[in-house]
């Protein structure tokens, strides 16, 4: 039997024209449909959270708020400036430890230590860390700074902070530094690149993109968290006067606020809590900029 | 391009291997090579898929280094030094062999910095844009790239990125170069192009290169090594030369019959 014999026997030739009544058709538009239902749901809680928020919020949106300090009870107008500069000073603090820590244990596990039984060890610790309650954390550091200093400070706020970073940076960064192509290392090496050199001037530049993205994820993350920072920056109505000191931050100060009976208080919660989630979204902007300018 | 065979025997040998046997782990995967590599010539290995043309290959740099279960017994000399010998330094060698990859694989970076790459590592002082213009002109590249030489290697032709990944190599002068399949992924015009760069590059290096293109073997090399694979009785697939003379006996007058039908198309 020749081919052709055999695709005309067994197999009709069929129409090429569009049946809009097929049971495949009608199963993918209604699947379509489902999914952008699904979709749209999805979305749902994020619109809702930025409609109330900036509904709430936006009314004392101005230059006060960046500038003033918080108010006591039943005073009205000021800011939360401190806030700010506390927040993202705790968070840079935090940056500033755990995106080295991370990076490096990163490449450690990816390019030098990887399907090894250290490397299936931090591994599995990396993902234990990152289930652990932020609260959690935040007694870690409170006995681990806190206590041994005898004093709650922005930089113990920090270390909580970096804490609840890591995790998040190790494992984008050695996922991003995996996804570069065995090739890529083999063209450096072939070239009498050391492991070093090709990992430093080949294998990480390539995967910067998506290691910033990572990076900026757990910063966005971390600068939303309160629990932690209970514990170990506490908070201050004051500027902040240096990194051994309790420090205000936006979250916290979200937190003592929207939970007292005065209205201008709460009003400034709203409007921290707008603040800070334009704080984030700005990250993840500036982070898909510069990431995008890369390629 | 025939070369003389009184010529021929008298250069210098760059590689000799000696009842060389490769293993990944308890798998004999090549056994008992015994070849020579002359220098300024090009030297092709042809045979069916899985006979180790690759593995011999990538031992001549030692990038074999890479695979945990890897080990050879046997012997390779480069310019009469051990190869494998705990003296020698294997990111030393891979400076001195520079590798072409089947698939071509640019950095990730402009076309510059990629050519740039290897002699920065060596610390090389003199002026870069001039090595640079030489390394993409010896490639046959210049012409295509030279307006565009900040934009990414990534971001140009399959045929292009191949011929810069040769400039990238011969960038640092290395002596040899090994070419593992270069052309499988191009079409049949830049295929040619990197023919006539073969038989401008061997003047200055020695070349050795895989190839499942019987004409391209006929056509641009100087000697031709032809493996084949045999399974034992445990059926493991083991290859080994069959015959290694220079390439119009290869292809013309070959001692065993087996060469003949590979050569011919005949074989299976
Ligand atoms: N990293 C490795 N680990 C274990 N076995 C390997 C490895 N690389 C190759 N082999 C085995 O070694 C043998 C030779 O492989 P090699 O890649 O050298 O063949 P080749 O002649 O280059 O084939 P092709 O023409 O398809 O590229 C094969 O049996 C292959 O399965
Ligand atoms: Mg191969």
């Amino acid at each position: 039997m020749t081919s052709q014999e055999f695709a005309s026997n067994v197999l009709p030739r069929r129409s090429l024209k569009r049946v809009p009544s097929s049971p495949r058709t009608l199963f993918s538009a209604v699947m379509t449909v489902v999914a952008f239902a699904c979709a749209a749901i999805a979305l749902i809680p994020l619109i809702s959270v930025l409609y109330y928020v900036i509904i709430n919020g936006a009314g004392r949106l101005g230059p006060d708020l960046f500038t003033q300090l918080p108010p006591p009870p039943l005073v009205k107008g000021g800011g939360f400036g401190n806030a700010i500069l506390g927040t993202l000073l705790t968070v840079g603090m935090a940056a500033a430890i755990s995106i080295p820590f991370g990076v490096l244990a990163a490449i450690f596990l990816s390019e030098f230590a990887r399907d090894t039984v250290v490397a299936d060890w931090i591994d599995f610790f990396t993902n234990v860390l990152s289930g652990v309650p932020s609260i959690v954390v935040g007694v870690f550091a409170y006995a681990l700074v806190v206590v041994t200093t005898g004093t709650f400070s922005a930089f113990a706020g920090g270390v909580a902070l970096a804490v609840l970073m890591l995790p998040t940076i190790v494992r984008t960064a050695a996922e991003s530094l995996e996804s570069v192509p065995n090739e890529t290392r083999q063209a450096a090496i072939g070239l009498g690149a050391t492991r070093f050199q090709t990992t430093i001037q080949v294998v990480l530049p390539a995967a910067i993109p998506a290691i910033v993205t990572g990076v900026m994820l757990a910063i966005s993350r971390a600068a939303g968290e309160t629990a932690p920072l209970i514990f170990t920056a506490l908070f201050s109505q004051y500027w902040a006067k240096g990194v051994w000191e309790p420090i205000a931050s936006l979250s916290v100060l979200v937190f003592n606020f929207a939970t007292v009976p005065y209205k201008n208080q709460q009003q400034l919660a709203w409007a921290g809590a707008l603040v800070l989630v334009g704080m984030v979204l700005i990250t993840s902007i500036l982070s898909r900029w510069a990431t995008q300018r890369k390629r | 391009m025939t070369p003389n065979l009184q010529t021929a025997r008298q250069t210098e040998t760059v590689f000799r291997t000696e009842n060389l046997n490769i293993y990944y782990g308890n798998f004999l995967a090549v056994k008992d090579v015994s070849i020579k590599i002359p220098k300024h010539c090009i030297t092709a290995f042809i045979g069916p898929s899985g006979c180790g043309k690759s593995t011999v290959l990538r031992c001549f740099n030692r990038l074999n280094d890479l695979i945990k279960s890897f080990h050879i017994d046997g012997k390779i000399y480069y310019h009469d030094q051990d190869l494998y010998s705990s003296e020698i330094d294997p990111v030393e060698v891979r400076r001195q062999v520079g590798m072409v990859f089947q698939k071509p694989n640019p950095f990730p970076k402009s076309i510059y910095d990629n050519i740039a790459f290897g002699p920065r590592l060596l610390g090389y002082k003199g002026d870069m844009d001039v090595l640079v213009e030489r390394s993409l002109k010896q490639a046959a590249l210049w012409d295509e790239v030279k307006d565009k030489l900040k934009e990414s290697g990534t971001a140009i032709s399959g045929g292009q990125q191949q011929r810069l990944c040769i400039a990238r190599a011969v960038a640092v002068q290395p002596d040899v170069i090994l070419m593992d399949e270069p052309c499988s992924a191009l079409d049949p015009i830049s295929t040619l192009k990197i023919e006539d760069l073969l038989q401008e590059l061997k003047e200055q290096y020695t070349i050795i290169i895989v190839t499942h293109n019987m004409q391209q073997a006929s056509r641009a090399s100087d000697f031709t090594a032809f493996f084949n694979v045999q399974a034992n009785d445990k059926g493991q697939r083991t290859g080994y030369v069959v015959e290694y003379d220079r390439t119009e006996v290869i292809f013309q007058n070959p001692m065993q019959e087996a060469t003949r039908e590979y050569v011919s198309g005949r074989f299976g």
